[in-house]
């Protein structure tokens, strides 16, 4: 920063005390430090573009949708945040995501605990997978979850070709689930979300493995001459990564009643994208599961907003994607100032 | 001597400098002049500011406000990249060099004149070959090297910011002749050193930091040691151990070892036992024990095997033949985990191998209480902060940073290292280095913290490469030369002349001539 007229100015208010900031900084600054207040402002000013661009949008009903729309976004955040923290990031998250939504409509047939069982076993054992590459093979995140994603990928090709011999059903429950609402306007998968968020919070907040993830992300050398057994940390994160995108494809598959091939495809950068929105760093080390909940919620309104301005989905691709670029400009750059 | 230069002659001129990161300010208003041919040094306690106002003079941060004025001239330093243009060149403790590529590569790679940096080098008196990879040289080389790069580029400032931190005296040496026919050219060097005898040596001016502000800028031959100490603590110097106004670099040493300690540790417990530690290249069978209660002190050159020696009894490597007891049971440490879990802990080298630059002090405390799965439940909030509490109290650290400890200065960043295992509790606490770019106060605390720990049972190995130290804080001392243990001796017998002599792997005595 070149020195400011406006910090020079001033007479010194003290020793210690800080000065008056130019506020470009300053603007920044609240952005690293509050990030949780700024975002929330963030989305009320994008809810009241959106009402001004289409009357009547701030209606119960409308935010029930989003709601809806952005808890299986907020559950494959989720993962992608616990990933990112640790300094990699999971790549495979939607094509797990696909893959249990397939798993439910192709096993829906033989009972719908079943379906869910195999669906989300199918996310613990991609998350080991992932986990055990990671933490004790040591292959780069990216590597070792793009890998992952192409090899999804290809079986669920491979599988979509015998399930068209049978019918494949989504089960009532998990459509209700994936679509429902209770009470009028609180939509069901809002309350799978909820409870996880909750577990996620205090769980990185006030538990052992919640301060192992950040310690890991900021500094895995000092991790290991402090006696933290990094690897495990590691597996641990994959394998709940693996599990939140399971989750997250059954909430998917039950709002859609049907799978297909590309079903979370479109998630993958949002998930990036609600993650770097809610401040975690890009390196690992800060940020958290508050910051991505109001980024998911900000993505799903701006995705609405983009919608009501009949933006294609090429559109919103590219605009999510320059978000991403932009803000990881930003962080860099604040790094860089520090 | 060179009290007649006038303000205009200047040739460097910061004037009023600030820098704030966040709410934490680390340099409130610094103004500093250094003349043509002059060595200056820029002295303070860590935490004063120095290493923000050399980041400052070399384009790595720029300051929220103030003036630097190279030759009369207004200079904006926007990068590292644009401080040669104005003149200034810098030396760092670290050498900026890709340990990848061959000497000749790297030069090539800055730019830099190969045939001056070539002449420098023989200037020095060193045959350093430009077909070596960098990575396979000795540190204190790649320093030399650095610095012949940067006199090649012709600076009108050198700046040189704790070259000589474990530098080998003969090193040492010649960075001076350099630094002399450097100021006969008429050209200026900053010299930022925590060594005063060294600072007194070969410096002219010193300009005193001291929290975040310049106290005082004195003529160095007019000065005696107890002033610039005294300038550099302020107040503090005075409330804290009185007695002491000295550095441990310089003069008396009254609070060295009791002589009656190292009778009452011979009948304590072994606490750690190695015996023909090897590891290939490093280390040449090591055998030795520790006792509770006592401080043993390793003294080495740079690269006579104690990095592997640390590394080895603290599982970050492991040893190649050998064994470690520890408390009589054998330790076979796969991990650092397996060994802090029988009680060894490291305080390591390098803060940044330590620390959690971006997570508070408290959970930088904490962090060695997560280490297993079943402690990954919830937290006691309350009893983590009891324990990071008392620690931080003990360790007197300043707290006005803690929410990153990025934002620390260096000594309190170090106390927090030393602090996690205080917390944390153990056995034997294996620390290398750990006074190292450290200030006299901090240092002081630490000396003092290792024999309150010494004396509360516990055993601690100590490397330093400041040999004043091993008279001052041990019981007893082994050198280490190529590997191999070369001499033991008591503390008492440990004068600076004998060590320097062991270390060089002269074991027998000689007349000192």
């Amino acid at each position: 920063m070149t020195p400011s007229p406006a910090a020079t100015d001033r007479p010194d208010t003290g020793a210690l005390r800080p000065r008056p900031a130019v506020r470009w900084s300053a603007a920044r600054r609240s952005l690293a430090d509050r990030p949780a207040l700024t975002l929330a402002g963030i989305l009320v000013l994008l809810l009241a573009a959106t009402d001004a661009v289409s009357p009547g949008f701030v209606t119960p009903h409308q935010l029930s949708t989003t709601l809806l729309y952005a808890a299986p976004l907020g559950a494959l955040a989720a993962g992608q945040t616990l990933a990112m923290l640790t300094g990699g990031i999971d790549l495979s998250v939607s094509a797990t995501a696909t893959a249990a939504a397939y798993l439910i409509a192709g096993l829906g047939a033989q009972g719908t605990p079943r379906a869910l069982a195999v669906a989300l076993a199918l996310g613990l054992v991609v998350g080991m997978t992932n986990g055990i590459g990671i933490g004790i093979f040591r292959v780069q995140p990216l590597i070792m979850t793009l890998g992952m994603a192409g090899v999804l990928g290809g079986a669920l090709t491979l599988a979509s070709l015998t399930f068209t011999n049978g019918v494949p059903v989504v089960p009532d429950a998990v459509h209700e689930l994936g679509s429902g609402t209770v009470l009028g306007y609180l939509p069901l998968n809002t309350l799978v979300w909820a409870p996880l968020a909750v577990v996620l919070l205090v769980g990185l907040a006030r538990s052992g493995l919640g301060r192992a993830i950040y310690a890991v992300g900021d500094n895995p050398l000092a991790c290991r001459l402090a006696g933290v057994r990094v690897w495990q940390v590691l597996l641990v994160t994959y394998v709940l990564g693996g599990v939140l995108s399971a989750i997250a494809g059954i909430l998917l598959v039950g709002y859609t009643n049907a799978a297909d091939l590309n079903l979370a495809t479109p998630y993958l950068l949002q998930s990036v994208a609600a993650v770097v929105i809610g401040g975690t760093s890009i390196l690992g080390g800060s940020g958290g599961y508050a910051g991505t909940i109001l980024g998911a919620l900000i993505l799903t309104v701006l995705d609405s907003l983009l919608t009501i301005l009949n933006v294609s989905q090429a559109g919103k691709q590219m605009l999510y994607g320059a978000i991403v670029l932009g803000l990881a400009w930003i962080y860099a750059r604040t790094a860089l100032v520090e | 001597m060179r009290r007649h230069l006038t303000p205009a002659m200047n040739l460097l001129e910061v004037r009023g400098v600030s820098k704030r990161y966040g709410a934490v300010v680390a340099l409130r208003s610094a103004s500093l002049t250094v003349a043509p041919a002059e060595v200056h040094a820029l002295l303070g306690a860590n935490g004063a500011g120095k290493s923000t106002l050399v980041k400052i003079l070399t384009g790595v941060i720029r300051p929220d406000a103030g003036t630097i004025e190279m030759g009369g001239r207004p200079v904006h330093l926007t990068s590292p990249a644009s401080a040669p243009g104005a003149g200034l060149a810098a030396v760092f403790q670290d050498p900026s060099l890709v340990p990848d590529l061959t000497v000749r590569q790297n030069l090539r790679l800055t730019g830099a004149d190969s045939a001056a940096v070539r002449r420098w080098l023989a200037a020095m008196d060193l045959r350093v070959d430009e077909d070596d990879l960098v990575g396979d040289l000795p540190l204190p080389l790649l320093r030399m090297l650095d610095l012949a790069r940067a006199l090649a580029r012709e600076p009108r400032l050198l700046i040189l910011d704790e070259i000589t931190a474990a530098l080998p005296a003969d090193l040492v040496e010649r960075v001076f002749l350099v630094i002399r026919q450097w100021r006969e050219h008429g050209r200026s060097v900053l010299f930022i050193s925590h060594r005063l005898v060294e600072v007194r040596t070969i410096c002219d001016r010193a300009t005193v930091l001291r929290d975040g502000a310049d106290v005082g800028t004195l003529t160095l031959a007019e000065r005696t040691e107890q002033h610039i100490v005294a300038l550099m603590l302020g107040p503090m110097a005075t409330s804290d151990d009185a007695p002491c106004p000295v550095g441990p670099d310089t003069g008396p040493q009254p609070e060295a070892a009791a002589p009656d300690r190292a009778s009452a540790a011979s009948e304590a417990r072994l606490l750690l036992e190695a015996r023909g530690l090897a590891m290939s290249g490093a280390l040449r069978g090591v055998s030795f024990s520790l006792r509770a209660g006592e401080i043993l002190g390793i003294a080495a050159l740079e690269g006579q095997g104690q990095d592997a020696l640390f590394d080895c009894l603290a599982g970050n490597r492991r040893a190649d033949a050998g064994e470690i007891r520890v408390a009589g049971r054998v330790l076979a440490p796969r991990s650092p985990y397996d060994a802090i879990r029988a009680g060894v802990v490291l305080v390591p080298a390098d803060r940044a191998h330590a620390l959690l630059p971006q997570r508070s002090a408290r959970e930088n405390i904490a962090l060695p209480l997560y280490n297993r799965a079943t402690r990954w439940g919830l937290i006691d909030l309350r009893g983590e902060g009891t324990r990071a509490g008392a620690a931080i109290a003990r360790l007197a650290i300043d707290t006005r940073a803690q929410r990153q400890v990025r934002r620390m200065s260096g000594g309190n960043q170090q106390k927090v290292v030393v602090a996690r295992w205080v917390a944390a509790g153990f056995r034997v606490v294996l620390c290398f280095d750990p006074t190292r770019g450290i200030d006299v106060g901090t240092k002081r605390q630490i000396h003092r913290l290792l024999r309150d720990l010494a004396g509360a049972g516990a055993a601690v190995l100590l490397f330093t490469s400041e040999l004043p130290e091993i008279a001052l804080v041990c019981d007893r001392v082994l050198a280490l030369y190529e590997g191999r243990i070369v001499h033991e001796l008591p503390a008492q017998a440990a004068d600076e002349a004998t060590l320097l002599r062991l270390v060089h792997g002269l074991v027998r005595e000689e007349p000192v001539g």
